[in-house]
């Protein structure tokens, strides 16, 4: 068991290390190169690009969780749960759906000439700004949900408290109530930020140069590894500083994940305007994020559909979605299985060493995608070299399917965690006492308890899997293309309505699988 | 808690003899495979790589292309229906494919690479991954031009990298040569590709062979300068341009074509590039077959074919699905093509775009091109 | 008669700590019998009740259950073949299961019928007979209280073991709950080892108690036994509510700052005598010796607190209508007319 989770540990580490092991043989001839050509122009945009969305995500997460955790409003109960849906979005579909319909030839801005003439202004979606925006409406709901749930966490007694001391509710709320939030809301930032950072398909369409786009650029040229391999290494290190610096914010104070127990803060009735005001913003927030490109990738399918072009609903879209499903579902399994043996060491005690380990296991999720393609090539190839495997592994289902579980067993660890946290060891005793032997007991009591924990982190896994794009589009083998790939290439070539379908697919089961675990309390973050 | 390990030791047992099934060793693999109507038996096809390679399966040709699938499926549904060889098609861009081929060697299981671009076809000769064909058939359907001299990769449909503009606004006697559009009167007012697509860098690479890397950096330098819009989509360059987002830009011809064959009266109209020198910018998308390539034949079949009966201007054919002009000089032009109009193509072999495209890469970088 | 439960010389050490959890441990549960074992946090009593349950294994001594050796340093028989009931601290209730299906938890390899019959037995019982069909999360505290003693009882267990079952229900909840879950325990005639640190609720609860210190038993037997004659201070002590008085003991008996008491102790020996406060008495007095330190008032009596001119406190009821106040000199005495507890003083 120890054996097995340290050796699990190591080959989960083993593609960030030698990423992350460049900074200890450092090649000065390409960082200069580098410097001299668009580094420091990389550095800006990847700065900007990560205070935006932080800022960004801010805002929107915090001031539209209050809102539906403090008020009552028309709809406010269905947005509660509505506004987690951008999650389900990967950011390179809304970057085209957005880049379609707002770009200058796109419908939005043609209308707005056809009303008020060709001088017009309307702000450039490809650039910076538009990459900002697109990213926030996507990343808002990590800073919504940890936002609401210490929001909703938050005694009412403690608000009350402040009432009682003179505070208006709205005084209250930044004297006291947010502050309270602080460690929440400065981890919802950090995991948007780690997504921003580690962005590729909105940046790249946008044609907005950060580090993680220029590892994909760099390593596709097929010019140029080792200066992709120093820009890996150099996002590796932005990754930690992200990190590093919500630890050193969060010092010892923990932050609250909603569960089924918590009293709600009483909500104030809000009437008439305000009312009005609060829904709509929830509505456009929705609209912004989701309703409308749902509506506009609807449009799209239903076209191609009339026009009975390939690959909408028949034997390939059939294929592309079996192989999506297979490997999401594979890599799903596998990260779990891993994440169940991790906990359950970390568990069995409590070691400076074990805690070590798992964070270095849980890692990934900080590392971008092309980071760890990167990573897992070097390794897989190393393997080849020293263990003479006469198996070809680089560009190999293994690969892949390696990448995922490196990149995702966060995500599994935690559903793994918190399921074996239900499994008291008073449940089992208790199981003991009433005569139960280890096969009943298995079957009856510990099965059922973390099966659908470990489910929730079976889903989330493949939910990710299936919006991956940068380190499937470096490692995937033949044939093995997935609906993202699809989506990503279609939309590539401007192809907008080729690539609705495979979107709206991922899309569609992303949304289905994100509402749901939310609603029976199993999205761990 | 000991009891509780033990069962959950058990568990994780089962989950890895689950995901056991799907490693590696021997590996499985689900191929792209494209829909024959004609033949209903078969959807999916799994190849089973080993340590050895396997035998190949009749009647199947595995194509790496660059190339969007979905332009070229009506012909290879009709080469398939014709010759009964089954084409799997695995899409990716020309570097990745390239990599990939590399990386994989001897045990590619590519039969062809097809590429969308003579440079890559150029380096993937040049790194031995392709092999020479003897075939009179491609010999006598393509020009010298069109090949390479040692019969290891072969053009098969021609695009046109040239200026295209909104009539509305510029008048085609201000438009000359690419370079001319490093002139400060464009300033604000071009739309151009972002250096991370080949055709930018193909056309750059092409520049540099004729005009050296000095001159070439000052034309890059000149257009940055002119600050455009970098719009990573031929189409929607067109769009942008008709739209009145910009008024000139550099586009592929088929784009325009395709976009004339949907809308008669798209208002972007196109000119023919460095007319009164030494010609415009000409590419190919082509392909060969791989050195490791365990359905040679089939492979071969596939080549000849494309550079015959494929070589129609409807969209059975490579070049007229895709308004490409032909390769070879007996097959017809597309109706929409010869509006075009008949224009001079730069002579240079297409052998020094792979030459340069490296040069090409670091030249668009350090000159500031998006 | 046969004993239903019999420890003897039980000892177990954990690895991390130095002095073993349980030394030595002897004592006898009778059929039928509730033996309440109480005692500070810490004290072996829950870890006594886990070495019986067989949750843990004893490193020496024996434990017989109705007469069959169950632990001992070389046998070692499974929780799930003693036939031992438990109710958690934490009450353990499946949460994936049905209140029917907890209860019917360990009746397995019982036909359907006498399951039903069972359950329902039980749930009346514990006056839970609407609520079969739910789960855990939807019962309020007291009520999966009940279910876990339904679900422990259910097999009839030749001992019932109970580990601070109240300890999480609030206060008024846990007196109501004590009374009824006496009720069910005498209907039942179980026999059960009930653990508690509340010295009040094993006075309500147990038939005998036995107090624990530090791994041992301090003192075993009646309720009224351990209040009233506790074996040691430490017993007086922690049974409730003692002060306690220094005197010397002589061949008359033993001399106090409140007179000399007619009890008998090794003479010359400086002692401490428990006294509580129904055992003192007090008048005002100018020339007394105490004063009324405090009052409080508890409705039915009031609790008045005496300093004594040497400085130690006592504590004294008196009628709820009886009012002195604060700094008021008093005269008091003892006024107990039982034999009261009296200890060698330690250094």
């Amino acid at each position: 068991m120890r054996i097995l989770s340290i050796l699990l540990t190591v080959l989960i580490v083993l593609p960030i290390l030698i990423v992350g092991g460049q900074w200890l043989t450092p090649r000065w001839e390409v960082w200069q190169h580098l410097w001299n050509t668009r580094l420091p122009e990389m550095i800006r945009t990847t700065a900007l690009l990560t205070v935006g969305v932080g800022l960004g995500t801010f805002l929107l997460g915090t001031s539209l969780a209050w809102l539906v955790s403090a008020y009552r409003f028309p709809g406010q109960s269905v947005f509660e749960w509505l506004l987690i849906g951008p999650l389900a979005m990967p950011s390179f579909i809304l970057a085209y759906v957005y880049m379609a319909l707002f770009d200058f030839a796109g419908p939005v801005q043609k209308v707005l000439r056809a009303w008020f003439g060709p001088q017009v202004w309307f702000p450039e979606i490809r650039s910076l700004g538009g990459a900002i925006l697109v990213l926030s409406l996507v990343l808002y709901p990590y800073v919504y949900l940890l936002a609401r749930a210490a929001f909703l966490e938050q005694s009412a007694s403690t608000f009350e408290a402040a009432r009682l001391s003179g505070y208006t509710r709205t005084q209250a709320f930044f004297k006291l109530v947010l502050p309270l939030a602080r460690p929440s809301l400065a981890a919802g930032m950090t995991l948007a930020m780690l997504e921003a950072l580690t962005d590729f398909g909105a940046v790249r369409f946008f044609s907005v140069s950060t580090i993680s786009e220029g590892i994909v650029r760099l390593w596709e040229g097929a010019l140029d590894r080792s200066s992709a391999l120093a820009l890996a290494s150099l996002l590796l290190l932005a990754a930690l500083v992200v990190i590093l610096v919500e630890r050193l914010l969060r010092g010892q104070s923990r932050y609250f994940q909603a569960n089924s127990t918590y009293r709600r803060l009483e909500a104030v009735p809000l009437h008439g305007l305000p009312a009005w005001l609060a829904a709509g913003f929830c509505l456009l927030v929705f609209a912004a994020a989701l309703g409308l490109p749902l509506m506009q990738l609807s449009a799209w399918v239903a076209q191609e559909w009339n026009k009975g072009t390939p690959g909408t609903f028949d034997a390939v879209y059939v294929r592309y979605l079996r192989t999506t499903l297979g490997l999401a579902l594979t890599a799903a399994l596998i990260a779990v299985g891993m994440a169940l043996i991790l906990a359950q060491h970390a568990r069995s005690g409590r070691s400076r060493f074990r805690t070590l380990f798992t964070r270095l296991a849980t890692l990934g999720y900080a590392m971008p995608g092309a980071v760890i393609a990167t990573g897992v090539l070097i390794t897989l190839s190393l393997a080849e070299r020293w263990l003479m495997l006469p198996v070809l592994l680089t560009g190999s289902l293994l690969g892949l399917i390696y990448a995922y579980v490196v990149r995702f067993l966060s995500l599994a660890y935690s559903s793994a965690d918190a399921s074996l946290e239900k499994v008291t060891p008073n449940l089992v005793e208790a199981a003991r006492t009433m005569g139960a032997g280890t096969g009943r007991i298995l079957w009856r009591i510990q099965i059922p308890l973390i099966s659908s924990g470990l489910l929730a982190g079976v889903t989330l896994v493949f939910v990710d899997v299936l919006k991956e794009l940068p380190a499937t589009l470096l490692l995937r083998p033949f044939g093995m293309d997935t609906l993202a790939i699809w989506a990503y290439m279609a939309a590539a070539e401007s192809l907008w309505s080729a690539a609705a379908l495979p979107s709206l697919t991922i899309l569609v089961i992303g949304l289905m699988t994100v509402i749901v675990l939310f609603r029976t309390g199993k999205l761990f973050l | 808690m000991f009891i509780s390990r033990r069962i959950l030791n058990v568990l994780v047992l089962l989950a890895f003899l689950l995901s056991s099934c799907a490693s590696p060793t021997p590996q499985v693999i689900k191929e792209t495979v494209v829909v024959k109507e004609t033949q209903p038996v078969k959807e999916t096809v799994l190849a089973v790589i080993t340590t050895t390679p396997q035998p190949a399966a009749a009647g199947v040709v595995n194509v790496y292309s660059a190339r969007h699938y979905g332009a070229m499926e009506g012909v290879l549904q009709r080469f398939t229906q014709e010759t009964g060889i089954e084409v799997r098609v695995s899409q990716g861009s020309v570097q990745t494919l390239l990599q990939r081929l590399e990386a994989e060697g001897q045990q590619t299981p590519a039969d062809v690479f097809m590429s969308i671009d003579a440079g890559g076809l150029v380096v993937a000769a040049n790194k031995g991954l392709l092999q020479p064909i003897e075939s009179e058939i491609l010999l006598r359907n393509i020009p010298e031009t069109l090949r390479d001299p040692q019969n290891r990769w072969f053009g098969l449909t021609q695009r046109v990298r040239t200026i295209v503009y909104n009539p509305t606004v510029v008048k085609p006697e201000e438009l000359s040569t690419y370079a001319d559009l490093a002139d400060p009167k464009w300033k604000n007012r071009l739309c151009l590709r972002p250096a991370t697509h080949i055709y930018t860098v193909a056309l750059v690479a092409s520049m540099i062979a004729e005009l050296g890397e000095a001159e070439t950096q000052a034309i890059v330098k000149g257009w940055v300068a002119n600050e455009p819009q970098y719009i990573d989509s031929d189409t929607r360059i067109l769009e942008t341009i008709e739209a009145g987002g910009c008024d000139v830009g550099i586009t592929n011809h088929y784009y325009l074509a395709r976009k004339l064959s949907e809308n008669p009266n798209f208002g972007v109209a196109l000119l023919w590039a460095n007319q009164a020198g030494t010609g415009v910018h000409r590419n190919i998308s082509g392909m060969g077959v791989t050195a490791a390539a365990r359905n040679r034949e089939n492979a071969i079949r596939l080549i000849e074919w494309l550079s015959e009966q494929g070589q129609a201007a409807d969209n059975t054919g490579l070049p007229g699905g895709n308004f490409e002009y032909p390769v070879n000089p007996n097959a017809p032009i597309h109706t929409i093509l010869q509006t075009f109009g008949e224009f001079k193509v730069n002579p240079i072999p297409l052998a020094t775009y792979g030459e340069f495209q490296e040069a090409a890469v670091k030249l668009l970088e350090s000159a500031g091109y998006k | 008669m046969v004993m239903t439960l019999q420890i003897h010389n039980l000892t177990k050490r954990f690895a991390h700590t130095k002095a073993p959890a349980v030394e030595n441990l002897s004592f006898s549960v009778k059929n039928g019998e509730i033996l309440a074992l109480v005692g500070p946090s810490g004290c072996g009593k829950t870890t006594t009740l886990r070495l019986i349950a067989g949750l843990e294994r004893p490193d020496g001594g024996s434990i017989h259950l109705n007469g069959t050796l169950v632990a001992s340093g070389t046998v070692f028989i499974p929780p799930e073949k003693r036939g031992v009931g438990m109710v958690f601290q934490d009450h353990a209730l499946f949460p994936h299961l049905t209140v029917f299906d907890n209860v019917a938890f360990g009746l397995q390899g019982r036909t359907r019928a006498a399951i039903q019959a069972i359950v329902s037995e039980m749930l009346t019982l514990v006056g839970l007979q609407g609520l079969a069909g739910r789960y855990p999360h939807a019962l309020s505290g007291g009520e999966r209280q009940r279910v876990a003693l339904a679900r422990a009882l259910a097999p009839r267990p030749a001992l019932l073991l109970m580990d601070e079952p109240f300890s999480s229900l609030d206060s008024d909840l846990r007196l109501e709950m004590r009374e009824q879950v006496r009720t069910i325990l005498k209907t039942m005639q179980a026999t059960v080892l009930f653990v508690t640190h509340d010295q009040e609720e094993a006075l309500f609860m147990g038939d005998r108690l036995a107090v624990f210190r530090d791994g041992h038993i301090e003192q075993i037997g009646q309720p009224e036994e351990i209040f009233h004659a506790s074996a040691t201070r430490f017993v007086a002590e922690f049974m409730g509510d003692s002060d306690f008085l220094p005197g010397l003991a002589s061949s008359e008996g033993i001399e106090t700052e409140l007179g000399r008491l007619p009890q008998k102790f090794r003479p010359h020996t400086p002692v401490e005598i428990a006294v509580r406060a129904d055992d003192i008495d007090f008048v005002p007095d100018e020339v007394g010796n105490a004063v009324v330190a405090a009052r409080f008032f508890r409705g039915a009596f009031n609790l008045y607190r005496l300093r004594l001119d040497s400085g130690h406190v006592l504590h004294s009821f008196k009628e709820h209508t009886y009012l002195l106040p604060v700094g008021a000199r008093v005269r008091a005495w003892v006024s107990a007319e039982h034999s009261l507890a009296v200890f060698e003083k330690a250094d």
